[in-house]
């Protein structure tokens, strides 16, 4: 192995330390629980709310959007 | 050595126009389109006084005194000093396959449409009835993630100026998703630069296997399915907005039988050099970690076939047939078809293809690809095979399809509702409606690469390391002295009767390394433009 890919490997593992893309190693499964609870009331929050949101007619609403002219 | 994967994204939207009840006139989705971009103009040129005017042509229709000399500067080779003045050098029929017979019109550019050029080096147009923002030119994917989600950002505050431009009697509302349940697509192109000496073939044939298996990940999901002009009886859900309209393996349309691999041949770039691989079927996509790996995946795929590192055969008996099956299959369990008899899933091609990747960067350091990004994308690009082999429900928040399919399934659950309710179809519209209060993507707590800080600053100002920076540049110190720019130039009228223009064959070159200091020290475009002559090679 090269020196520069040393160097490049070790630039490579500070970095996964401070910043991993691993999304199920990047938090400790405690937190991650407590995490994938919040969000399991979040999102039933949102189920709650969500006809708030949404177009009030929805048939309508799916007829009408029509978008023509794309590439 | 693959050459430098310079990536942009353009993003055609969709657009809807509500007017109050009394102003009955209506807006056409063309002027409707012309309104947000001009609205947006507008809030820029009050934010910013010194941009007097952004409404600069683009392209082909600026208009050009003849008699006019013209000086030509060039980064990078120059393509030969033959190069007429004529801006109609955008070349969008030219066919990468010798005899084309096709009759496509891919450039019907109506010159009373906007059509202009941002500080960050973007731009910013009507296109076929749909806004449409292409981000400059990046250096690698999480560039290229930043500048979308900058154009995101401009598409918002668009819809903000509209309202405060017509006293709120109109709303123009944005959508960034592919398909309008009816028939209709609009896409979201991915542009790559690739060298020219590499056989289009072994493009055709790996990018070809990539394309029809990145879905995965990348699919926006959508409810139902279509076929090219109207919806058809399909209860349920697939991976993929855009996948129903792929009707071809290869050709030069955009707008009907669209292929896998399209064949333009416009590289924006020194064509003895370069190709630019100009990609239409993938999705727009509201996940950053979705988008980041479209983009960087298919930079590493591409960098693999032009230094010859991908060494396994995957080619589809029928790749129209696999991606239509990719995109319908939720088990991701769906063996393909190969054409050697054999079959996969889209899930092991895509393991084979990071193998391949991940050896391919031992060998080749990854300058091409972003270098310390693409071990990012390596990174991710595993954690959510990973995830999707195991249970792809976890990644409802990297994956848009997942995010998407969790909310449907949690609102049918809720109301019983079978595939067919119409709301179900109102929900994934609205999964991608850009306005901050009804967007259900953004409710969905996606993860984010991004911090909408650098974001903001995007909107303004061009990445440093490639032309972009220099096309950027050049309008927020000179505005008032530039005429017109396009993809590969910059032209001045600096008053001495010269119309100068600036080529920039090179799209990484114009960086801030190579002009950035001209721009700190030059105190007008005149200046500037002598000063040229010493760094363009």
């Amino acid at each position: 192995m090269t020196d520069r890919k040393q160097i490049r490997r070790t630039k490579h593992k500070q970095r996964e330390m401070s910043r991993g893309y691993d999304i199920a190693k990047s938090k400790t499964p405690s937190s991650k629980d407590n995490m994938n609870k919040e969000r399991d009331s979040e999102f039933d929050d949102l189920l709650d709310e969500i006809d708030e949101l949404l177009e009030s007619n929805a048939e309508d609403f799916v007829k009408s959007y029509v978008q023509k002219g794309g590439q | 050595m693959a050459v430098t994967k310079v990536i942009g994204l353009e993003t055609e939207y969709g657009i809807i126009c509500n007017t109050t009840a009394d102003s009955s006139s209506g807006v056409s989705v063309t002027s409707a389109s012309s309104l947000l971009i001009a609205a947006y103009m507008r809030l820029v040129k009050q934010g910013h006084t010194a941009m007097h005017d952004l409404t600069l042509n683009f392209d082909s229709d600026f208009p050009v005194d003849n008699e006019m000399a013209v000086k030509e500067q060039v980064f990078g080779s120059a393509v030969s000093n033959s190069v007429k003045w004529d801006f109609s050098h955008e070349t969008p029929d030219l066919d990468v396959r010798a005899a084309n017979e096709s009759e496509s019109s891919a450039a019907n550019v109506d010159t009373q449409m906007l059509n202009v050029v941002l500080t960050n080096g973007a731009r910013y147009y009507v296109d076929h009835a749909h806004p449409e923002i292409s981000t400059p030119e990046c250096i690698d994917a999480r560039m290229a993630v930043l500048y979308d989600r900058a154009a995101e950002l401009i598409a918002i505050k668009s819809m903000e100026a509209v309202k405060e431009l017509t006293d709120d009697s109109v709303e123009i509302v944005v959508y960034k998703n592919n398909s309008d349940g009816n028939g209709n697509s609009y896409g979201c192109h991915e542009n790559y630069l690739v060298d020219r000496t590499t056989s289009f073939s072994s493009i055709v044939c790996y990018a070809t296997t990539h394309f029809v298996t990145r879905q995965i990940f990348t699919g926006a999901g959508k409810v139902g399915a279509e076929s090219s002009g109207f919806r058809l009886d399909f209860d349920g859900f697939q991976l993929c907005q855009r996948a129903d309209f792929i009707e071809e393996e290869i050709g030069l349309e955009t707008t009907l039988r669209r292929p896998i691999i399209n064949t333009r041949d416009e590289p924006h770039a020194d064509p003895r050099k370069y190709r630019r691989l100009h990609v239409i079927l993938g999705d727009a996509n509201l996940s950053q970690v979705a988008n980041f790996l479209k983009l960087g995946t298919t930079a590493l795929v591409l960098a693999m076939i032009e230094d010859n590192m991908i060494n396994f055969e995957l080619e589809f008996a029928s790749p129209v047939e696999a991606l239509h099956t990719v995109s319908r299959d939720l088990t991701l369990q769906q063996p393909l078809l190969l054409a050697d008899g054999r079959t996969i899933t889209a899930l092991a091609v895509q393991w084979d293809l990071l193998a391949a990747a991940r050896t391919y960067v031992e060998y080749y350091e990854a300058d091409a690809v972003g270098g310390e990004v693409a071990y990012d994308v390596l990174d991710c690009w595993e954690s959510v095979l990973t995830g999707l082999e195991s249970d792809p429900m976890q990644l409802a928040r990297q994956v848009d399809w997942v995010a998407k399919l969790r909310l449907l399934e949690g609102y049918r659950e809720r109301h019983n509702l079978s595939w067919n309710d119409p709301r179900l179809r109102m929900l994934d519209i609205q999964y991608h409606d850009l306005r901050p209060d009804r967007s259900l993507a953004q409710r969905l707590g996606l993860e984010t690469l991004i911090d909408d800080v650098d974001a903001v600053k995007a909107m303004r100002d061009p990445p440093f390391d490639t032309r972009a920076f220099f096309r950027g540049r050049c309008l927020q110190h000179f505005m008032s002295d530039v005429v017109a720019a396009n993809w590969d130039s910059v032209v001045f009228n600096v008053g001495s009767g010269l119309l100068h223009r600036v080529a920039m064959m090179e799209p990484s070159q114009g960086t801030s390394a190579h002009v950035g200091d001209l721009f700190d020290e030059c105190q007008s475009a005149a200046e500037l433009l002598s000063r040229l002559d010493s760094v363009v090679s």
